[in-house]
């Protein structure tokens, strides 16, 4: 049989497996059918219901305007599949191609989709998460928890990280009237992904609008009263403050942990694949059968030298999702890369924030456009002379100028394309806190002498 | 119905809040916040606004009428 017979008779009756029924999930299913494919579908999840939206959850479910169950995912095809809800996958056997769930059922597919995301970071002493009024905001029962939090009128909400969730939620609670104070180790919100100057901004945004923002502290133990209920929380500096909710937005930890011993090339940084969206084993080959897409995928980027980069982003999802899902069911010649300049965007303070690129990949960091005093401009980024990256602060319509000075490697700093040139245009350090893109590590030993010998194990690393 | 926005995509034209305002509304000068589940007696308005969008970035539920699919039923 040719290869390309074996692809017409897989596409007519093959078995794919997609583990992680999210948005990347759903979208690649309904790729996959969308491409003609006509065999079997497993989507494999392990919350239950439908595959829903998140974005609204941070925003429009914690306002009170939309309940957390309206956001489920509107479809753009029926995609005939079987749904297993309810149960996470705990584990993946390349040898006999099956995917096992934690009630121990096996799942046998001739291809599989791994799209299983992140979920929330919790807070880190155990009995102290437990509390009443100690929450994380990731799924559609902590934000509809959160919001019955919100709605019942607290008299201080802790909001314990502020990087674009934990801003997000400052800012609904802002817009409710609700006293809150935000903790944030590093010198300001958002320096994380964006760096010291959009840092300042976010830090006066924030203050303007009333938040008790404190930066550089740690919060070192959250008090509960006998019934268990949040009372205090306590800071590094020794400062305390009374509150009764808090808001742990610490990030999210990749849900990778089931594929340990799968031979795949995956970890807390993600599951390692190539622009083809196919995962990477140990020893870094590309496997054939093994598709990744959405939050946990960390994938090349040749814009960023070929680093393997993960991303958290709405869009990333929806495009990994429809490479992947065309690669699985197509031949050689016909494989998509890709290559799309990362894109986000947060709501918070009125402020449409939006990025293009990726900004911890630089080194200088320059206002092109509009003013930062009036929270209207373009922050553009660059990394050894060339564009990398642009931030927008209510000036979204620009973005795709700058994608283009990315995509084609433009000299940084670019000239101001529009007449509102700031008068200042001179780059500063962009000033991270730390080598965010580079941190993981090695994770991996190398042994054996001989070629055929040679091989990379996992070094886990104790967390 | 079911909808969702690429904002990613969206560049605030604000054309869906002037042509359903009860679905979208503009949060500030260019954030857009939008209700996912807006009443089917909206459809048509909220249809109108999808087709304006200069960058169509709003996607419609394309399966009428199955507010619930069956498949997604937990086995």
């Amino acid at each position: 049989m040719t290869s390309a017979e074996n692809l017409q008779a897989f596409k007519r009756e093959g078995r794919i497996v997609v583990v992680g029924a999210s948005l990347a999930g759903l979208r690649a299913a309904e790729a996959l059918r969308g491409a003609g494919f006509t065999g079997s579908l497993t989507m494999i999840g392990d919350e239950m219901g439908e595959p829903y939206d998140r974005p609204p959850l941070s925003k429009q479910v914690l306002t009170g305007w939309v309940p957390a169950e309206n956001t489920k995912l509107p479809r753009r095809r029926e995609i005939d599949a079987q749904w297993l809800l309810g149960v996470p996958a705990s584990g993946l056997d390349l040898a006999g191609n099956h995917v096992r769930l934690a009630d121990g059922r096996e799942v046998p597919f001739d291809r599989v989709l791994i799209s299983t995301g992140v979920r929330a970071r919790p807070w880190f002493v155990e009995s102290e998460a437990a509390l009443d009024g100690v929450f994380v905001v990731r799924t559609r029962e902590h934000a509809e928890a959160l919001r019955r939090a919100l709605a019942a009128g607290p008299s201080r909400v802790l909001v314990i990280g502020a990087g674009f969730t934990g801003s997000e939620i400052a800012s609904v609670c802002r817009e409710r009237e609700i006293p809150v104070t935000v903790a944030e180790l590093a010198p300001a919100p958002l320096v994380g992904a964006l760096g010291a100057m959009i840092g300042d901004v976010a830090a006066d945004m924030q203050r303007a609008h009333g938040v008790d923002l404190r930066c550089g502290v740690k919060v070192t133990r959250l008090e509960g009263d006998a019934q268990g209920r949040l009372r205090r929380a306590h800071f590094d500096d020794g400062s305390t403050i009374d509150t009764d909710v808090a808001v742990v937005a610490l990030g999210g930890i990749r849900n990778t942990e089931w594929l340990q011993g799968s031979g795949l090339a995956a970890g807390v940084w993600g599951i390692a694949c190539d622009t083809g969206c196919r995962a990477l084993d140990l020893n870094g080959l590309i496997t054939d059968d093994v598709f990744v897409a959405g939050d946990v995928a960390r994938c090349p980027n040749p814009i960023y030298e070929y680093r393997l980069i993960s991303l958290e982003h709405w869009a990333n999802a929806v495009e990994q999702a429809e490479v992947a899902a065309h690669n699985m069911v197509s031949g050689q010649a016909d494989r998509w890369p890709h290559l799309s300049i990362p894109l986000f965007w947060s709501i918070q303070f009125g402020v449409n924030i939006k990025s293009v690129g990726v900004p911890t990949f630089a080194d200088e960091v320059v206002v092109t456009q509009g003013s930062v005093p009036d929270r209207r401009f373009v922050a553009a980024y660059g990394y050894r002379g060339r564009v990398t990256a642009a931030v927008s602060f209510n000036n979204a319509k620009w973005l795709d100028h700058y994608r283009q000075l990315i995509e084609t490697a433009a000299p940084f700093p670019p000239p101001c394309p529009t007449p509102d040139q700031p008068a200042d245009m001179k780059p500063v350090p962009v000033d991270f806190p730390g080598p965010t893109l580079l941190a993981q590590g090695a994770t991996v030993v190398v042994t054996g002498h001989d070629p055929s010998e040679r091989r990379v194990t996992a070094a886990h690393q104790h967390r | 119905m079911r909808v969702v926005v690429d904002l990613s995509r969206c560049e605030g034209y604000a054309q869906c809040a002037f042509l359903a305002p009860d679905a979208f509304r503009m949060h500030g000068e260019e954030a857009l916040m939008y209700d996912p589940n807006p009443d089917d007696a909206r459809r048509d308005q909220v249809l109108r606004a999808a087709a304006a969008c200069p960058v169509q970035a709003i996607l419609v539920d394309q399966l009428e009428g199955r507010d619930a699919p069956a498949e997604a039923s937990p086995s």
